[in-house]
């Protein structure tokens, strides 16, 4: 048969297909598309069930309501569905943790990327990422019993056993090894040869990092700042624990509030019926929050993009 | 007052001499115009300069005199140390860590690894020109003034920035976009905002380490002629691979080379001249015909 081919013009033996080894190939290729096809699947299955049930929520509360009004008490007899008060205590925490993160990881990048020593940093940048590590319903805790009493005993004795500061302070270290690592990257992406022209005309260090290179960075860095924010807002446990359940519009930190995502897992986690429309509310704080975060993201993608473009 | 006449005298002589060979190279034809009579004085004087980069030794024992106001080449294989020894004289080499370096540059009757010596301050007084063009991700404005800004610049910025350019043949082409992105420009463009922005802090030196090696021979030709026009007013120390070059921009040449040991020293440093036309060391006779390197 071989020969034949052969003969006729066809390819040699050694160059003939082989039909099973091709079918392999193909199987593997349907099968790393799966894969990646479940995350799609997946996130494109919850924002429907956000969007269905949230909309379905608009059916019975107007989202002029939903959107202004200022009392959350959807577990009450006499319910309202202002989510104000929710946002206003999630961006109270992560404006808190960001006032925490951002100055403490961009300078601990600054050292990292320009001032450690080589041996200094391989130590240091490992143990900052396990600080990402902790998991957070610890953060929580220690907010709880060291945070929490440390204010009540020495700087605001008025402060509530669950309340607003505690919580900014643990979110806050929680994201600096996001701040740090990822301004650590853009500082480090910044050529040589800039820091080499501006020491060429007689900078000092201190004038090559802070003039030349943080802003030679500066789009990475801010890009890490948003999506330390955007952790921040999405952040659950931490603050479940160490911020209360307590609707709260308030910028009084010391006192007790509740974020939007304490609130679904308040709802979730208690013995509320399915359909009703205290049960639908989780859906559509979720999608709130969803859309928050969705927005930061998207905003720390398009200037990280910015970044790339630069040095091309 | 008697100094300044010299100087005057010297300055004159020498911008003579630099717009002679600009001609002739324009021309196409090599400059061989002789070097004018008055022995111009020592910019930087290298006394039994060594380099290691942690163990390893990288330069060996330089003793090199740098006339003012002239252009000196450095020329040898890959890995003779030429770059090495050039940022020698703007302690360029501190930023690297683990080098370790031996013997005097004297700039101005100071040795500049003199102990209490701020780095800094030399490379104020010594600027430099890269390898590939690397102006700041800024406005051309901001590029040429980051020198000025740093070290306290208190006349006029305007003033400081149109004088730089026009001294870097760059004004014509950018005056109306100062406020354009310094990596909007071409390569060749880039290359002179670069050396707009060494200029701009009033340097006595300037090193330029194979400034052409990134550009195409129309952009090459200008700031090869730009080496010329600057020697008027600046000492500059050039390192390249390209010997046409050497032979075309600078008055001196020094050609180094590393041998068995890899340890970059430096062979022989005459006239330009010399060198190429009658060189007195064999392997500097090899190099320039073209037998290695």
């Amino acid at each position: 048969m071989a020969a034949d081919t052969a003969a006729a013009g066809g390819p040699a033996a050694q160059f003939q297909r082989r039909r099973g080894r091709e079918l392999v190939e193909q199987a593997i290729g349907y099968a790393l598309f799966l894969c990646a096809a479940i995350t799609v699947l997946t996130t494109v299955g919850i924002v429907l069930i956000l969007v269905v049930e949230g909309l379905q929520f608009f059916r019975d509360v107007s989202p002029w309501e939903f959107f202004t009004g200022t009392k959350w008490t959807p577990l009450f007899t006499n319910q309202a569905f202002g989510v104000l008060p929710l946002i206003g205590g999630t961006l109270l925490v992560a404006v808190g943790a960001a006032l925490i993160s951002v100055p403490v990881g961009s300078a601990s990048a600054i050292y990292l990327s320009e001032f450690a020593s080589p041996a200094t940093r391989a130590v240091l940048k490992p143990i900052l990422e396990i600080l990402a590590g902790v998991p957070t319903v610890v953060y929580g805790y220690f907010a709880l019993t060291a945070v929490t009493p440390l204010l009540r005993t020495t700087l605001f004795p008025e402060t509530e056993i669950f309340n607003a500061l505690s919580a900014m302070v643990v979110v806050g270290i929680m994201t600096i090894p996001m701040v740090s690592s990822l301004s650590d990257d853009a500082l480090h992406a910044v050529p040589a040869d800039l820091r080499e022209a501006a020491y060429g005309v007689g900078a000092t260090k201190f004038e090559v990092v802070t003039r030349v290179v943080y802003p030679a960075a500066l789009s990475g860095i801010i890009a890490s700042y948003i999506l330390a924010a955007s952790r921040a807002i999405g952040e659950t446990m931490a603050v479940t624990i160490a911020a209360g359940a307590s609707p709260n519009l308030t910028a009084n930190p010391l006192e007790s509030i509740q974020t939007m995502t304490a609130y679904i897992v308040q709802v979730s986690l208690g013995d509320t019926p399915h359909g009703t429309i205290e049960f639908r509310t989780i859906f559509v704080v979720a999608l709130t929050l969803f859309a928050m975060t969705l927005v930061m993201n998207i905003i720390a993608a398009r200037v990280t993009a910015r970044f790339r473009e630069v040095y091309d | 007052m008697v100094g300044n006449v010299t100087d005057e005298a010297e300055r004159t002589a020498a911008s003579a001499a630099a717009r002679a060979a600009g001609v002739s190279v324009q021309a196409g034809v090599r400059a061989t115009e002789p070097e004018p009579a008055a022995e111009p004085g020592i910019a930087v004087e290298m006394r039994n300069i060594s380099l290691w980069y942690g163990q390893k030794q990288a330069v060996g024992n330089v003793s090199l005199d740098v006339p003012r106001n002239r252009v000196t080449a450095l020329i040898g294989p890959s890995g003779c140390g030429k770059s090495t020894l050039l940022r020698c004289i703007n302690r360029m080499n501190d930023l690297i860590d683990g080098v370790r370096i031996e013997g005097e540059v004297m700039i101005d009757g100071a040795n500049i690894y003199a102990p209490n010596t701020e780095p800094s301050q030399v490379r104020r007084h010594v600027g430099m020109v890269f390898q590939k063009p690397n102006p700041f991700p800024k406005s051309i404005y901001d590029n040429v003034a980051f020198g000025a800004k740093i070290n306290g610049y208190t006349g006029n910025m305007d003033d400081l920035v149109e004088e730089s350019l026009t001294k870097a043949a760059l004004w014509d082409e950018v005056k109306h976009e100062l406020k354009k992105s310094g990596l909007a420009l071409s390569g060749g463009q880039q290359q002179r905002l670069c050396i707009a922005r060494a200029i701009a802090v009033n340097p006595e030196i300037v090193l330029m380490d194979e400034p052409c090696s990134a550009l195409d021979p129309i952009a090459t030709q200008r700031i090869e002629d730009l080496m010329l026009e600057l020697a008027n007013d600046y000492t500059i120390v050039v390192v390249t691979h390209n010997m046409q070059q050497a032979a075309r921009v600078s008055h001196k040449t020094a050609f180094m080379l590393a041998e068995d040991d890899l340890v970059g020293r430096l062979i022989e440093f005459s006239d330009t001249d010399e060198i190429f036309l009658n060189p007195q060391d064999s392997r500097t006779e090899e190099y320039i015909t073209g037998r290695f390197g």
